[in-house]
């Protein structure tokens, strides 16, 4: 099977490691993936909010742009990394089909830059499309470095699995810990794999946002996990970029690497860390470096 | 909307129904009960068992205007007389081919399974055949008929007149 | 093709047809033009008097038709009203009163099929004109017929030994009459054997029980088979015949008297085995009685876990220990055949699995407990004596009781279970009179229709049980502040201060729903009977035939027809029995005549209908080379009909003609095309 890749913002910027390291992950499993020609932005959350109509018409392109470059194939399947992206492409794509009138107005709207969207698209998280089409069993074979020893707090944030998305289980979602467990390593279990990050409010107002952070990543260290495993760039940007400001703010010494699951999965197939942006991380998970050198564990 | 165009009385299709007694029948006074709007387009005949539908009846419906017919059954495994079902399942299998052989569309001859207890679904497959038969626009073969009746008249003239030297 | 000429003669006799719509108050009459429909039929051949009616079910609507039957002598009947399941009786019977046979009437159904699933006037009048078009056109095809009546065998089975089984046996067998009770566990009482207490009047529910188990096992006229199933069902109304499997006990039900010497002798002197009647919160050995009042008094093994059976080198001290030889390593399952009228399915329910409801933490945080591992740990008899603790052996200070456990719950049941609410506060109550813990009941709604009920509430509001209106987000051991250390945190949007609260606490209780049974599918399919959505049994009617089914002689009655409780079980046991009982006092049933006959001097002998009959009802006649079909073994399907090459098989009221003429009826009358008709009649 064939897969369109559909970056959004993030990938190309903050979350560089994440595309560098997921592209890498579909290469060593032999995945076919293509991007999106001309693709743009999804709209994010705030353009919903301003104009919706606008706001699907943009999501809209860039479903239509892979039913043009994929028009030979019966179903289509992108796959959308970034949570947010994720969420509004699956939106646009549910709303349209349960919204006959406002689907005719962004037809006539993609018509008039020559472009038709008939339905056939499926928006795809690289989690779902790893556990449920590729399997688990298939990604175990694939391992060359089991990552053993290693313990990983599964953060899944708050649009993964909800509020559109059915591929995993939206109050207890395991297809992260399935891979954890398929390369090696050991889930931490701990009830915040779903709790709010503090998204854009931890850069912009961060008495809000900055508590939130802190309560996943004290939870985790608490239950001793060596690194916090992610799926969205902003969740992993918010925890691991702030971790000095929140020991200033709340007198602590929290101090554990933050990264993608991706980047996880990359160093147990064996793939080398720079090939995984993994030089680009502020707080480098010091503890998998070592568990997988043999060495001891630190913890602070 | 105001569309100039859609002024002219628009088409609706005339759908048959023939619904077993046990399921189906009792899922449409299920919809009924929970007043479930639907098409008003389908015309049921109670049967007690879907395997009473002799491909007559089909055959008939249309060559009486009907532009769809629709066979409510139990599902598999569930029927009231243990296997109707299956053997009206097979029927309809041969039945498609010669409403295939004939010109008539696939989609004006219908075999659904519906419990007694699926009011949701006598409505969504009455509302997709009405809207489905719509699209393919009306079937008339009562009016086709009579075209065939004149035409026939008329090579029978024709005949007639080409036999009558020879019997002179 | 047309069946009639235009003046509506047909075959030389001449139909004159009565025709009534009803308004049925404004269910019809609101949607359905009924004076329109009236007048159209009026025009249409063949009818002799056209009339519309509020209520033609009721005695003056019936009567209406009865007047014209003998004063304008009609012999065809078509009354448009509700839908022939509800109704068509009542009108045969009507019909049949006036002396005109009863199924020379049609019923139209313009209400369910028409007036209640459609929203357009115009429209929903012109359906209702072709299909009461359809209708006058096939009742000229009607004919006079017999109904068949089949004796009623006056034995009964119940399955299900629960509280509803044990009440219509009891019912039944107190008026007399044969019953047979199958019960697939080892004992009879069902879920109300675990209860502790019951709501709202504190009784003891053993105390109300077991003296009805021990009637049941004691009464004459009652048959108890425990551990047994029903393998297989045949026959119908009046005669079934059914198959029932009588699992091994390895003991000898007749011999033993249950002094449990044999438990005692077990070689195990430790029980190992999670006990299924205690909810896997004890334990017990492999040979066991479930509980103390367990009906039968009869021990038996459990080959899974029993020494002997898994090595054949088990020293059998528990033969030894039984002085009355009542045990049998031998024993193998026993099957009965059994002939009975009438069947009472009280199949019960399931308590929701709370293992699919992640966020509260079952099985995952050992202190989380569904109710009914409560109802066993409150009671004297459960597995800590009646000592409520947690799993770490100490009294809770605090308990949380979550409501709406897999119910009223998108994500796993829609429905409202209807007993939570007041078991929880029945729990609330034992919880806080055994350990004088703070008690909180976080509810969606407080639901307490019944009698004594709402008083009940307000008792438990007064002992200081505290509310909390809202569904719980979730369980957690997650803990934000030091008083939430080594507790369960429960945390939930309280609705009626609108603030998110954490409320930590010792031990949580689940208040599970109740749901279908794992094989009510299979059961369902067994009694040829249907399941409503959810998968619980279907009732005939919800409201006027809520114990019986769509199968004659086979009715529904406790938690296998929906969420009820102790009282709502006993009312429909009752009910059950008292229609398997008006069947039998009848001694007879009326069948529907719309069995299939053979036109002799049609059939060619081809046998194509033969292996077609579900119920083996044709056979071959070698002398004459015909088939043969049996009236008193077809069921009126009608498939050999539809499969006849020759047109030689006819079925009764479903006659090929009645349908073509109905068909040609629904799209034109009597070679009229239908908008000429509707031109015609504007």
């Amino acid at each position: 099977m064939r897969y369109l890749y559909y970056p959004g913002c993030s990938l190309k910027s903050t979350g560089k490691s994440y595309e560098e390291s997921l592209l890498a992950v579909f290469k060593a499993l032999k995945m076919d993936v293509v991007e999106i020609n001309d693709w743009n932005c999804c709209g994010a959350t705030a353009y919903m909010a301003v104009d919706e109509t606008k706001a699907f018409a943009i999501a809209a392109r860039n479903l239509a742009l892979a039913e043009e470059q994929f028009n030979k194939e019966e179903e289509i399947h992108v796959i959308a990394p970034c949570s947010a992206c994720y969420m509004v492409l699956l939106k646009t794509k549910m709303f349209l089909e349960q919204n006959l009138a406002e689907k005719g107005r962004i037809k006539n709207a993609l018509k008039e830059s020559g472009l038709n969207y008939e339905g056939k698209v499926k928006i795809r998280h690289p989690l779902d499309v790893l556990v449920n089409d590729i399997g688990v069993k298939e990604i175990a074979k694939a391992v060359t470095h089991p990552l053993k020893g290693v313990k990983v707090a599964s953060y899944y944030g708050c649009q993964t699995v909800r509020p559109y998305s059915t591929f995993d289980d939206q109050r207890e979602p395991h297809t992260m810990d399935d891979i954890t467990a398929a390369i090696g390593a050991e889930s931490v279990d701990w009830p915040l794999k779903t709790r709010c990050c503090g998204a854009s409010l931890t850069g912009t107002i961060d008495r809000v946002g900055l508590p939130l952070s802190f309560m996943i990543l004290k939870e985790a260290s608490k239950r001793r996990a060596d690194v916090v495993s992610t799926s969205c760039p902003l969740c992993q940007f918010n925890l691991e970029c702030y971790q000095d400001n929140m020991n200033k703010q709340f007198r602590n010494d929290i101090h554990i690497g933050v990264v993608y699951f991706s980047q996880l999965m990359g160093l147990a197939l064996g793939i080398d860390p720079k090939t995984l942006g993994m030089n680009r991380l502020f707080v480098p998970p010091e503890n998998v470096y070592k568990i997988m050198k043999g060495g001891e564990k630190v913890y602070v | 909307m105001p569309n100039p165009e859609k002024k002219e009385k628009k088409f609706e299709p005339k759908i048959v129904a023939f619904f077993c007694n046990w399921c189906t029948y009792t899922a449409a006074d299920l919809a009924g009960v929970s007043r479930l709007k639907y098409a008003p387009n389908v015309r049921v005949i109670r049967i007690m068992c879907s395997g009473r539908v002799d491909p007559q009846f089909i055959l008939q419906a249309f060559a009486s205007g009907a532009d769809g017919v629709l066979i409510g059954g139990c599902h598999p495994g569930d029927c009231h007389y243990s296997e109707g079902n299956y053997k009206m399942l097979r029927r309809f299998r041969l039945l498609q081919r010669v409403l295939k052989v004939l010109g008539i569309a696939e989609e004006r001859c219908r075999l659904e399974w519906i419990s007694a207890s699926e009011g949701d679904k006598v409505k969504t497959v009455i509302n997709d055949m009405v809207e489905k038969v719509r699209n393919l626009g009306p079937l008339s073969i009562p009016a086709k008929m009579s075209d065939i009746d004149e035409e026939i008249k008329e090579l029978e003239k024709e005949i007639n007149r080409e036999e009558v030297p020879q019997h002179a | 093709m047309s069946n009639t000429n235009g003046n509506g003669t047909i075959k030389g006799i001449t139909p004159r047809i009565g025709f009534y719509i009803c308004h049925c108050g404004h269910n019809i009459a609101a949607m359905v033009d009924v004076e329109k429909v009236q007048k159209f039929v009026a025009s249409l051949p063949g009818v002799v008097v056209s009339r519309d009616y509020k209520y033609m079910c009721s005695d003056p609507g019936q009567e209406l038709v009865q007047k014209d039957i003998k004063e304008l002598k009609l012999n065809r009947i078509v009354v448009a009203s509700c839908s022939p399941l509800l109704h068509e009786h009542t009108f045969r019977r009507a019909v049949e009163k006036a002396g005109l046979n009863p199924f020379f009437f049609h019923m139209v159904n313009i209400r369910e099929n028409v007036s209640w699933v459609t929203d357009n006037r115009e429209q929903a009048t012109a359906k209702a004109n072709a299909l009461a078009r359809a209708a006058i056109q096939r009742v000229f095809f009607h004919k006079s017929l017999e109904t068949k009546k089949v004796p009623i065998n006056p034995d009964v089975l119940i399955v299900g030994g629960g509280i509803a089984g044990i009440h219509a046996a009891l019912t039944i067998a107190n008026a007399g009459k044969h019953v047979y009770l199958v019960e697939r566990e080892p004992t009879i009482g069902g879920h109300m054997a675990m209860f502790d207490k019951t709501f709202p009047t504190l009784d003891c529910a053993a105390c109300i029980l077991t003296p009805k188990m021990s009637s049941v096992k004691n009464h004459p006229n009652i048959t108890l088979w425990t551990y047994s199933e029903v393998e297989k069902v045949e026959g119908f109304v009046g005669n079934y015949k059914v198959n029932i499997k009588r699992k091994p006990r390895y003991v000898i039900e007749e011999l033993c008297v249950g002094c449990m010497d044999c438990i005692d002798a077990c070689i195990y002197k430790e029980a190992k085995y999670p006990d299924e009647f205690n909810q896997g919160l004890s334990k017990r050995k492999p040979i066991y009685i479930p509980f103390p009042q367990a009906t039968p008094q009869v021990v038996l093994f459990d080959p899974e876990t029993c020494i002997d059976f898994k090595s054949h080198r088990c020293k059998k001290t528990c033969i030894e220990a039984c002085d009355r030889k009542a045990i049998d390593l031998k024993q193998v399952p026993e099957y009965k055949e059994i002939n009975v009228g009438t069947v009472i399915l009280a199949t019960g329910f399931k308590t929701y699995d709370a293992e699919k409801s992640p966020q509260y933490g079952y099985k995952k945080f050992p202190n989380v407990f569904t109710s009914l591992e409560i109802e066993r740990i409150v009671n004297a008899s459960g597995p800590t004596n009646g000592e409520v603790l947690t799993k770490e052996g100490n009294i809770p200070k605090s308990v949380g009781i979550i409501h709406c456990v897999g119910s009223r719950d998108e994500k796993a049941h829609k429905w409202c279970s209807r007993v939570c609410c007041m078991y929880s506060l029945k729990l609330a109550h034992l919880i806080k009179e055994h350990t004088g813990a703070e008690v909180y009941n976080f509810y969606i709604d407080m639901r307490t229709p019944g009698k004594g009920y709402e008083e009940f509430y307000d008792k438990l509001m007064n002992e200081g049980v505290h509310f909390v209106r809202g569904r719980v987000a979730e369980v957690t051991d997650w803990a934000l502040i030091p008083e939430e250390e080594h507790k369960l945190t429960i945390r939930v949007e309280d609705t009626l201060i609108g603030v998110v609260r954490r409320i930590p606490v010792d031990m949580v209780v689940l208040a599970v729903g109740m749901e279908p049974r794992e094989d009510a599918q299979d059961i369902r399919r067994m009694f040829n009977i249907s399941c409503s959505t959810e998968g619980f049994f279907l009732e005939r009617h919800p409201k006027l035939a809520p114990v019986s089914t769509f199968t004659d002689g086979i009715f529904i009655a406790g938690g296998c027809q929906g969420p009820r409780d102790i009282p709502d079980s006993v009312a429909q046991a009752g009910a059950a029995a008292a229609e398997a009982l008006s069947l039998i006092s009848a001694g007879s049933i009326e069948l529907e005549p719309n069995t299939a006959s053979i036109i002799e001097s049609f059939c060619s002998g081809c046998k194509s209908c033969i292996p077609l009959c579900p119920y083996s009802a044709i056979s071959f006649n070698e002398g004459t080379k015909k088939a043969v079909i049996n009236e008193a073994l077809c069921k009126g399907c009608g498939t050999c009909v539809a499969a006849c090459p020759s047109g030689s098989i006819i079925q009764n009221l479903f006659e090929d003609e009645q349908i073509f003429s109905e068909i040609d009826g629904l799209l034109k009358f009597a070679g009229i095309e239908l908008e000429e008709m509707e031109v015609v009649n504007a």
